[in-house]
């Protein structure tokens, strides 16, 4: 009688990358439904485009490359990727700004590395960076959550602002755009106003920006349903979130006024997003334990570091990708103890 | 313009200084290289590298008279070995068919032997037992299958046995069921 | 009596399935004899035993067949009465699918013993070392599936005294009842000996190590200890974790103490012995038995009436299958061992060894067999459940790249092959195969490197004997010259070459004589195959 051979262990897998990606992606869609809420169709059209133009840049590599498509688009890899790109673009974004961005993640970032699992870098932020180095004007012009500007754009008038580049008649770009809560922030700071004085605009809400603070709120909690189900670790975002605080509160007790308060740091801009989904992209991130909490924490520390005295406001993006180089190098210093090593805790 | 003169030349004093103690102080007393590419052989002492053995190679490859990639027996694991010892760039076997020969050992077919003692003086590593006019026969264990004890034998009595593997010997294969997608070998 | 829980834990580990019930509720049953017993002379760590039977010969039941040759080796013995029918080559039950030296007896089916040595119920009385011989004597291994000798492990002469005699009674891989069923049934055969490998090894105390999904065996043995007042046993109920049998990870469990890398327990006053092989062990002294047959687990969606079993070394795993219904119609693949560290059997006429624990006829929904592996990810699901805490994804790396000296300065040699890790592998990575991979390649490097050690000494040997015969021959032709100095040396034919040439001139004449022979009659002849 022939029987199938296979090595040990021989019991059906629990896991698969597909289904990691697809728990990934759900995790993401109450933050994105928040986005959605306050910036209006921007988000979404983003997201579409760049899924789209990610599933096609990816397709035609392999085929370039001589592989099946199929399976590799089935990871959802692609999906992901592209998603958390447009996550982190501006809602209005000229159209072949966020095809360009999603497609460079795809083809440069990713697949000309090997593909998934071989990319040093985290790829929607090498695409994010790749476009705001390219395009600072349009990348910086964030819409007003729409609680504050009073108005919401409909899908008519977002469509004619993303594929058209320009305002629909009537409106103007004075009108209906404004700079992110850390964009402000930074810009007053440098003229030196004082943190009291710059939180009297109505873009802040009660510890960040408004509408940010809850857009943070909705990906916190699609980022603990993902540590609850061990997709990710708790370390990455723990470490990252808790440096960046620490930091942040210490600057802030030695001079309030010049410092903002660390809460800010968390809920203005991509901090809960990048901690929970993007530092913890694990193909680019450290990969053991105590390296994980290294490589948070220095990504945390980072992020302070660029937002407080670098020449972007925002800087989750260039601190993921500034610690990606540094992974391979912190994994090795950090090996485990391994069962019934003599180094710490001996019997 | 004399500051710069003066500050280069006082660092290059420095750093030469420095390196010249470093090379006293930090020598080290290693194997000669000849002993360490001789570690690296596979001691078959089978000559087809065209030396007389694995020693007489070693030495040449020391004194960078031979290539590393002679060596049919130890294949592509030993020229990569080899080419790491010594910061040489691989290069491609000189002889891949024979290094593609699965590793074999002599077997004297002991009714045709004359017990002329031939292969007992070529055997490089004493391994075939006999007297004259007595039968011989090969010790499988010490043998390296070099096959040098084939051309002296002149009935031709002598043959290559492939090593087969047993349960005790046998390497688990390499893995390799990678689906489309995983683009990398 | 209090049930006792484990207060440690150990890294990782996973919740599986359990799978117990489809064979776990019905008593172990005897099975017939079967037409043809093979018995492997290597069913064990360590050196294979050497036959001491011929072709022909009768063997009674219980009879040496095969001795152990060296001190890690095992006695191999008759399962019962029937004729030696051959000694050669047969499938054996590894994962290569080779075969390997095997003693074929064909039963008489009179079941007529040997003349067995005299029961010890007083082995108090008895010396260590013979106690230790008898065990050797009757061919026992760790019967949890490693087989290991026992009566080495069991000499902890010379070596740091041993406070713990640790039970694995785990038995955590999924599907496998063998040792629970044993425990039931067999409580007082496993209390006995427990009590035997105490004296012997000089523990003072013993904790069975059980899993929570084995609460009547548990019952069993508390029961037994109770009746005996035998208050230096202790039943230690561990949580259902695989790998909780693992011998470390039972250790930490139950002691919190860790075996040190590459070390083994008795290095921390520990010795520990699967539960079967306590039993085998009373056999031995109590009633002079050697081991001859075992427990097995007969089980999976692909046989028909899953049970236990208790079987003859050496019947074929398909004559085991017969007895428990026969295939059913989902086999896809046959297992020796449990589903997370046994193999796939390439044949089912290989026998039950001594290490056979399990043989598992899956369906292909319980082994779905060989998947799609897609790269890996780094995700560090298998860092997260390694009972070792080692690096999976690192040690596939560079065992992939074939490095194998960073391999082993990632620990590969401690890794226990426990299957964690490929099993929560999304990218379905059959991780263990590599690791596998990567250990049995450096072991053939260690052996080539032995082997051109051995070769390059016995030829600088023989080069320095050359030179040496060379130099005195030398010495003895200058000795000559001086002596016969004024005689002209006379040219003459060397005599050795001569005669060879003559023996040439034989051999051709020969060849040609068989040439014309063969020619002439285009048959082989006897006299030819006497050549």
């Amino acid at each position: 009688m022939q029987f199938a051979l296979s090595s040990s262990p021989h019991l059906d897998k629990t896991q698969s990358v597909t289904r990691v990606m697809g728990t990934v992606l759900l995790a993401l869609v109450p933050g994105t439904l928040a986005m959605f809420w306050y910036f209006g169709w921007g988000v979404l059209i983003n997201i579409g485009l760049a899924i789209a133009t990610a599933m096609a840049a990816e397709a035609a590599v392999l085929i370039l490359r001589q592989r099946a498509p199929l399976p590799v688009l089935m990871d959802l890899s692609a999906v992901l990727t592209a998603w958390l790109l447009a996550l982190a673009l501006p809602p209005l974004l000229p159209w072949w700004q966020t095809v360009l961005g999603s497609a460079f993640a795809i083809v440069v970032a990713k697949q000309l590395f090997g593909g998934i699992g071989f990319n040093p870098f985290n790829p929607a932020m090498a695409g994010y960076v790749l476009l705001l180095v390219s395009f600072p004007v349009t990348m910086t012009r964030w819409l007003p959550p729409d609680i504050v500007s009073g108005t919401s754009l409909t899908l008519a008038d977002s469509l004619h602002i993303i594929f058209a580049g320009s305002p629909p008649p009537g409106m103007s770009w004075d009108a209906i755009s404004s700079a992110t809560p850390l964009d402000q922030m930074r810009s007053e700071l440098l003229q030196n106003r004082m943190i009291s004085e710059i939180r009297e605009s109505p873009l802040w809400g009660d510890f960040g920006g408004r509408g940010w603070e809850w857009i943070g709120n909705w990906f916190l909690l699609g980022g603990l349903f993902l540590v609850w189900r061990g997709i990710i670790s708790w370390r990455i975002p723990a470490s990252m979130i808790g440096a960046l605080l620490l930091v942040a509160g210490l600057f802030w007790a030695i001079d309030p006024d010049t410092h903002p308060f660390p809460a800010f740091h968390l809920f203005s801009g991509g901090m809960i997003l990048g901690a929970f989904f993007i530092a913890t992209d694990p193909v680019s991130a450290s990969t053991t334990p105590r390296g994980q909490l290294v490589y948070g924490a220095l990504i945390g520390l980072m992020v302070f570091v660029i937002r407080t005295w670098g020449g972007y406001p925002d800087a989750v993006a260039f601190s993921v990708l500034l610690l990606n180089m540094a992974a391979p190098t912190i994994d090795y210093y950090t090996p485990t103890r391994i069962f019934g090593q003599r180094d710490r805790h001996e019997t | 313009m004399i500051n710069a003169i003066i500050t280069i030349a006082g660092m290059a004093a420095l750093f030469g200084l420095l390196l010249g103690y470093s090379a006293i102080r930090f020598r080290v007393e290693g194997d000669p290289i000849a002993d360490q590419v001789d570690a690296l052989l596979p001691q078959t002492q089978c000559g087809q590298c065209s030396f007389a053995g694995c020693r007489p190679y070693a030495e040449a490859i020391a004194a960078g008279e031979a290539e590393i990639n002679r060596c049919p027996p130890g294949g592509e694991a030993t020229m990569i070995a080899l080419a790491e010892l010594l910061g040489r760039d691989p290069v491609p076997l000189e002889d891949e068919q024979a290094a593609d020969k699965p590793k074999s050992v002599a077997y004297i077919v002991e009714d045709e032997c004359i017990g002329c003692t031939l292969c007992i003086q070529a055997c490089p590593v004493d391994a075939i037992m006999g007297a004259a006019k007595q039968m011989h026969t090969v010790l499988t264990d010490e043998c390296t299958g070099c096959e040098l004890c084939l051309p002296p034998c002149p009935v031709e009595c002598i043959h290559m046995h492939p090593l087969e593997d047993t349960p005790q010997t046998w390497r688990w294969p390499f893995p390799r069921h990678a689906a489309s997608g995983a683009g990398h070998g | 009596m209090a049930e006792q829980k484990s207060p440690w834990r150990f890294h990782g580990g996973l919740h599986l399935d359990h799978h117990k019930a489809e064979s776990n509720t019905t008593p172990v049953r005897a099975i017939p004899l079967p037409p043809r017993l093979t018995l492997p002379m290597q069913q064990h760590i360590g050196q294979p035993a050497e036959p001491v039977v011929r072709v022909g010969d009768t063997v009674d039941k219980g009879q040496t067949i095969a001795h152990a040759v060296d001190y890690v080796s095992a006695t191999i013995h008759a399962p019962t009465s029937g004729r030696v029918v051959e000694i050669a080559k047969q499938a054996v039950p590894h994962p290569s699918g080779l075969q390997d030296l095997c003693i074929v007896i064909e039963p008489d089916g009179e079941e007529r013993w040997t003349e067995l040595p005299e029961p010890w119920p007083d082995y108090t009385a008895i010396e260590d070392a013979d106690l230790r011989e008898r065990i050797r004597w009757a061919g026992i291994v760790g019967l949890g599936g490693a087989a290991f000798p026992t009566a080495v492990k069991v000499n902890t002469s010379g070596r740091r005294a041993i406070d713990t005699l640790v039970i694995n009674a785990a038995e955590c891989e999924p599907y496998i009842t063998c040792d629970d069923r044993l425990m039931r049934e067999q409580a007082p055969d496993v209390i006995d000996g427990i009590a035997i490998l105490m004296h012997l090894v000089g523990a003072r105390e013993c904790l069975i190590g059980i899993e929570d999904n084995k609460p009547e065996a548990a019952d069993a043995l508390r029961a037994e200890i109770a009746r005996r007042e035998a208050r230096e046993i202790r039943v230690v109920v561990v949580p259902s974790v695989y790998p909780s049998g693992g011998e470390k990870q039972l250790i930490k469990l139950l002691t919190g103490k860790e075996v040190p890398s590459q070390g083994i327990p008795s290095a921390i006053g520990i010795v520990c012995q699967n539960v079967a092989t306590a039993v085998a062990v009373a056999d031995a002294i109590l009633r002079g038995r050697p081991l001859i047959d075992r427990v097995v687990t007969v089980t999976g969606r692909g046989v028909a009436k899953p049970g236990n079993f208790r079987v003859p070394i050496g019947t074929p795993a398909a004559f085991v299958i017969e007895q428990a219904g026969g295939y059913s119609d989902e086999i896809f693949q046959l297992i020796l061992g449990g589903p997370m560290m046994g193999f796939s059997l390439h044949d089912d006429r290989v026998p039950v060894t001594k290490a056979g624990n399990c043989l598992l006829a899956a369906s292909r929904e319980e082994a779905p067999g060989i998947d799609d592996e897609r790269p890996c990810i780094r995700c560090g699901q298998c860092v997260t459940v390694c009972p070792v805490q080692l690096l999976p994804q690192q040690l596939f790396w560079y065992a992939q790249a074939h490095d194998f000296d960073k391999v082993q300065d990632y620990h590969l040699f401690d890794c226990i092959e426990c299957g964690c890790c490929a099993h929560v592998c999304p990218a379905h990575i059959p991780l263990v195969h590599y690791y596998r991979y990567a250990k049995t390649e450096i072991w053939a490097q260690e052996r080539e490197r032995y082997k051109s050690d051995l070769a390059r000494r016995r030829h600088e040997a023989r080069l320095a004997r050359t030179a040496r015969l060379e130099a005195e021959r030398k010495a003895r032709l200058r000795q000559k010259k001086e002596a016969l100095e004024k005689k002209p040396a006379g040219a003459s034919k060397d005599p050795k070459k001569a005669a060879i040439e003559a023996a040439m001139k034989r051999v051709a004449a020969k060849k040609a004589a068989q040439q014309a022979s063969r020619e002439n009659t285009g048959t082989e002849t006897a006299s030819e195959a006497k050549d």
